[in-house]
């Protein structure tokens, strides 16, 4: 079972600090982030594979994308 | 599979974007734009403050092309590249206090961070002051963001709410061609001109259009944030939008060279003063409140071009605080600060700091 980071609505840097948070604090291993604007996107995937994430998919969902990655 | 990857948003595109900016803003000071302040979006915003008379100081006054380009540049690259996110919601009012004193702020300093580093790269030596002061008000901002600060999320809209801002810079830009400015008369139409000060410099409309347009259209792409930069930095070790920044300060300091426009010191500056304490200051508030608002004043710029009407509240906080600057006298001017610019700091960083306390998420 992946986490969940409900990201949407929010501008940067939220995202990437609730990203983070569980990517240091969360038990599981996989993670899904959803987000709603492209900076977002990209913010959050940059913040992860600055973290040893994998950045698994990133795909569109609804008005936004759902990205999912692997802690490292 | 991860798709569609926007390659000016990678380390290389952000610092080519950061040098196109370095290079055109000494270029447009060349062109006509006054001393260091080829582009400032503070500055541009008070000077279409002066020309539509919300303020009323005779040398800060004409409504600058290159702030109707920023916006209306990034809503075509939105466009095009179906970024276009129509969205609002997010304490508007309180976006429009932060734009508000962001401008007082900035005012007391005599620029935004861009006109910092041009100023850097032109050689005044106070703009280290207000760099100082911008990076800390950004520490203490990103404080805030460690302990839960949030506006809360906004809700996307119907998109013609998001062309809000676009369309008032059309209206403006209309205006403008209407109400042409007239040699010698500081009135055209509802319009103000400067006939002298920095609001009588600038370079052709068209080009500065055609600057903005393109400097919006990149900025788009690329994210490109001055107080992201140092955020990113203080809070995460990520340099990405540093990279671009200091890209910005390296090819500006080479084209002021080239053209002869870097002068070493602190006295004597175009359209500085040289109240250390003041500089740094006033560039507090104004980080801070960048800080608090999710950008700096180009970024809202860009922001709003792409649906966000939040930030388009920013934005116009900054054109009232403005009028308020100089309708109370707490904008700096080359002789020091105004008479008043001293409290307007006080008060602003009271309300920052407000702000950063009372507006937190509830602990899950």
């Amino acid at each position: 079972m992946a986490a969940t980071v409900d990201a949407r609505g929010l501008s940067c840097p939220q995202p990437v600090i609730m990203t983070l948070d569980e990517i240091k604090k969360g038990k599981d291993t996989a993670i899904v982030i959803l987000v709603d604007t492209d900076t977002s996107k990209e913010n959050v995937t940059r913040a992860a594979e600055s973290q040893g994430c994998q950045v698994n998919d990133v795909s569109p969902e609804g008005e936004g994308y759902r990205i999912t990655i692997t802690k490292g | 599979m991860i798709q569609g990857k926007n390659i000016f948003a990678t380390r290389w595109g952000i610092i080519a974007v950061g040098a196109v900016i370095g290079i055109l803003a000494p270029l447009l000071q060349k062109l006509g734009n006054p001393g260091n302040m080829g582009i400032c979006v503070a500055c541009f915003e008070r000077d279409i403050a002066g020309a539509l008379g919300l303020h009323r100081a005779g040398v800060v006054q004409y409504l600058r092309p290159e702030i109707i380009g920023f916006v209306l540049g990034s809503l075509i690259a939105a466009y095009i590249f179906k970024e276009y996110r129509p969205r609002v919601g997010s304490a508007p009012i309180v976006r429009f206090v932060l734009g508000a004193f962001a401008m007082i702020g900035a005012l007391v300093f005599l620029g935004c961070p861009w006109r910092a580093v041009l100023r850097l790269a032109g050689g005044d030596g106070n703009a280290i002051l207000g760099l100082l002061g911008l990076i800390f008000g950004i520490w203490v901002g990103t404080l805030f963001l460690k302990n839960g600060y949030n506006l809360g999320r906004t809700q996307t809209t119907h998109a013609a709410v998001g062309w809000k801002l676009p369309l008032i810079m059309l209206g403006l830009l209309g205006l403008m061609f209407i109400f042409r400015q007239v040699q010698g008369q500081d009135q055209s139409g509802v319009l103000f001109y400067s006939l002298k000060g920095p609001g009588a410099m600038h370079a052709p409309l068209v080009l500065s259009l055609i600057v903005g347009l393109g400097i919006g259209f990149l900025a788009q792409r690329n994210r490109f944030c001055t107080m992201g930069a140092i955020r990113d930095t203080l809070l995460f070790g990520q340099i990405h939008l540093l990279s671009g920044f200091i890209s910005l300060v390296v090819f500006a300091f080479l084209t002021n060279l080239i053209l002869g426009q870097f002068k070493a010191g602190f006295a004597g500056q175009p359209v500085a003063h040289i109240q250390h304490i003041w500089n740094f200051a006033g560039m507090t508030l104004a980080g801070l409140a960048f800080a608090l608002a999710g950008g700096c004043p180009g970024r809202q710029l860009f922001l709003s071009g792409e649906g966000d009407g939040d930030a388009a509240v920013f934005v116009l906080g900054m054109i009232v605080g403005a009028g308020f600057a100089h309708n109370f006298r707490l904008a700096s001017s080359p002789n020091g600060v105004g008479p008043h610019g001293i409290a307007a700091v006080m008060i602003g960083l009271l309300v920052c700091l407000f702000i950063g306390f009372t507006m937190r998420r509830k602990s899950a």
